[in-house]
């Protein structure tokens, strides 16, 4: 690359973008991640990136209320959810569960196909966008993808509810990444939100496993139209 | 601004009080004294608005138009009536052994919170709130869609919470879209989320940005209100689920997300300049209008026949505010109206026919007519007017809707009334079948409350003959805000 370009990024620009790039790195990790456990932490790891580069952002513009943001991340992504995880999965004893995924390579290529896609449909708003995160709104977009493809491929309840967390993360990485964050009342809002929904299916999770003696999803299907 | 505060604060406390007195004797009578309250409010509320005009409220984050304050009318009422009828019914319940003290409370106090999050939906001004509202509407009724803790009742509410959650979730990007572009219009600190900011500049907002906006926002929402494809979790949640629940959920719930979808329409139809929007909603409007008819015949739980059959009015009345337009978009707010009052009424019978006959399965409950003339008639009548048979209100809103179809897409009238067909065919045969005949079905242990069946469907017959003029003038007002 022409050695000019990269001076024009300043170093905090360039912190962002390297925060991105894990971001996405950790989507994939997730995505072909089998064992519960380690999910747990990639899931932890993701929320230290967002609250690295939430506080980057902050620090460099001067917007108080993302200091406020990064605050709540690294309480709630880093601290407060992989505790509630941990203690769930331990308490379920299956803290040591590993998935079978079938196709793993397949869906890895999906999941690039994905990023392509969201870097296509992220084009037009990076060039209106005058944030010094602006490039990675297609990649913020193509984390939001592949959680969601996570979710698809995934059978049993907990891998499920952390690829819902893990969209929940890449949606607050594409609002401080486009926008420089929501207004604190909807943050704060969406916060309480995750954090009472973690609640309420932890409680789900054994009343899933005692009525089908199983967290598999695969086992339900019972309700159909015959 | 006192009435407003009502309307929100009465749920929210009746929910904190029955969180703790939820399983006493007392609490269905608090559960309905809440709601009526809430039902006071709102009626002060809209005479406030009909003789003031519309306003913002606390420091603009709440605001009331004549298209919001008649939904949360509606929604007080219909909140007001289930909460009738789940007294006996919950009772029965709790006789058969179905539902344990506990559980009772947590039913009660969810469902106030319920009513009090869709309040916050309709009334408030930022898009952001409407989200969190609407997310923690999803979160509530998983709670009581699981009420009876059985594995098909677990099974429906988590597939409503991935579902509705993941599709939530694109709505949020949405919402982080058009913040986007409003910020580059409106500033940062201008309150770039709120609707009444944003609709005085609808027409600088970037074009690009709001109709991908408009996409996550149509697809996140447009799950909740149970469009085809994603309309997976709704007969499910509503066939599991505690029968005033399915009533509040039928009636309430996706009528908010519709809202949602409209509020978004506004704006997105002022920067574009194009039909973009209408399109969208046209093209999936049309495909839940037709894909449920034909799951109707195969149904074989009473409720989820009818859960088929809202999906499918959600699909017309999306339809009709994809036309838009001053007359197709009053037949949408007409339809919603008569739909969610109509529907309603129709879990209220079924719920009791279920208690009665011991079952869900349409081939069971035979000859309500012979043990219980007001329940067979109420669910006879019900089903007559939920299928377009005039002289009810949906026949009125059904051809008008028809007939704009007619003049503006002709190629999709044959599609509707085919659709309608076979939904007549199929449901009208099935409800024959549960009401006439033999009667296999026991009296209840305690008297049913039937009044809020015959209300409804006398307000729907009313609006089916005369609807009166100050509620055609502010469903006018409504359209013209639509457009």
């Amino acid at each position: 690359m022409n050695p000019s370009l990269i001076h024009a990024i300043p170093l905090s620009g360039q912190v962002i973008n390297l925060c991105a790039a894990i971001m996405l790195l950790l989507g994939f990790a997730m995505l072909s991640q089998r064992r519960v456990l380690t999910l747990i932490n990639l899931f932890m790891l993701q929320g230290l990136v967002l609250f690295v580069s939430t506080l980057i952002v902050a620090l460099t513009t001067g917007q108080s209320h993302l200091l406020w943001s990064a605050g709540l991340t690294l309480i709630l992504k880093v601290f407060a959810l992989p505790y509630i995880l941990h203690r769930l999965i331990r308490r379920l004893s299956v803290k040591w569960d590993i998935e079978t995924l079938l196709n793993i390579p397949t869906i890895m290529l999906i999941g690039i196909a994905l990023v392509v896609i969201a870097f296509n449909v992220a084009q037009p708003i990076s060039q209106l966008s005058g944030t010094i995160t602006r490039a990675t709104i297609g990649i913020a977009l193509a984390c939001v993808l592949l959680a969601f493809l996570m979710l698809i491929t995934r059978s049993k309840a907990v891998p499920q509810v952390i690829a819902f967390l893990a969209m929940e993360n890449a949606l607050f990485f594409a609002a401080t990444s486009a926008t420089y964050g929501m207004p604190m009342v909807v943050e704060l809002g969406i916060a309480l939100d995750v954090m009472v929904g973690m609640v309420i299916l932890g409680v789900f999770f054994f009343q899933i496993r005692e009525q089908f003696d199983s967290l598999d999803i695969r086992h339900m299907e019972r309700i159909r139209d015959e | 601004m006192i009435e407003l505060a009502f309307v929100l604060a009465a749920p929210f406390a009746t929910a904190l009080l029955l969180a703790l007195f939820g399983h006493r004797r007392g609490a269905a009578e608090i559960n309905s004294a809440g709601s009526l309250l809430t039902l006071l409010a709102a009626g002060f509320l809209t005479m406030r608005v009909i003789s003031e005009g519309p306003m913002t409220l606390f420091d603009q984050q709440f605001f009331v138009d004549p298209l919001n304050v008649f939904l949360i009318a509606l929604t007080a009422l219909v909140g007001f009536t289930t909460s009738l009828f789940s007294r006996p019914y919950m009772r029965v319940e709790h006789d058969h052994g179905r539902l344990s003290a506990a559980r009772l409370r947590l039913y009660h106090s969810m469902f106030q919170m319920f009513m009090c999050t869709m309040l916050v939906a309709l009334s408030t001004n930022n898009l952001g709130i409407l989200w969190v509202a609407m997310e923690t509407a999803t979160l509530t009724t998983v709670l009581l869609v699981a009420l009876y803790r059985t594995p098909a009742s677990l099974e429906a509410a988590w597939k409503y919470f991935i579902l509705c959650g993941v599709g939530i979730a694109q709505a949020l990007f949405g919402t982080i879209l058009v913040y986007f572009a409003a910020e580059r219009v409106l500033g940062h600190e201008g309150g770039a989320l709120l609707w009444t900011h944003l609709d005085a500049v609808k027409t600088q907002l970037e074009p690009t940005v709001l109709s991908l906006a408009f996409v996550f926002l149509f697809v996140g929402y447009g799950t909740k209100t149970g469009l085809v494809p994603l309309h997976n979790w709704l007969p499910d949640a509503h066939a599991e689920g505690p029968t005033p629940v399915s009533a509040v959920l039928s009636g309430l719930l996706l009528n908010v997300a519709l809202y949602a979808i409209i509020r978004c329409k506004v704006l997105v139809d002022g920067a574009l300049e194009t039909h973009f929007a209408g399109n969208l909603m046209i093209v999936f409007g049309l495909l839940t209008v037709v894909v449920p008819a034909f799951y109707l015949s195969r149904t074989k739980d009473v409720k989820r026949l009818f859960g088929y059959s809202s999906i499918e009015h959600m699909g017309l009345i999306t339809f009709a505010f994809g036309m838009g337009g001053p007359v197709a978009s009053f037949a949408g707010l007409l339809h919603m109206t008569v739909h969610s009052l109509t529907k309603s009424a129709i879990f209220f019978a079924v719920g009791h026919a279920a208690q009665m006959a011991g079952t869900q399965i349409i081939d069971d409950i035979k000859g309500l007519l012979k043990q219980s003339p007001t329940i067979g008639w109420g669910l006879m009548l019900g089903t007559l007017a939920i299928l377009g048979m005039p002289p009810f209100g949906v026949f009125t809103s059904e051809f008008m809707i028809l007939t704009t179809a007619i003049k503006y897409y002709p190629w999709a009238t044959p599609i509707l009334l085919t659709a309608l067909g076979v939904a007549f065919a199929a449901m009208f045969g099935k409800v024959q079948g549960m009401v006439f005949g033999e009667p296999s079905v026991q009296p209840l242990s305690h008297n049913p409350a039937l009044l809020p069946v015959f209300i409804h469907l006398g307000l729907v017959l009313m609006l089916g003959l005369w609807i009166p003029p100050y509620l055609a003038d502010w469903y006018r007002q409504a359209a013209r805000l639509i457009g």
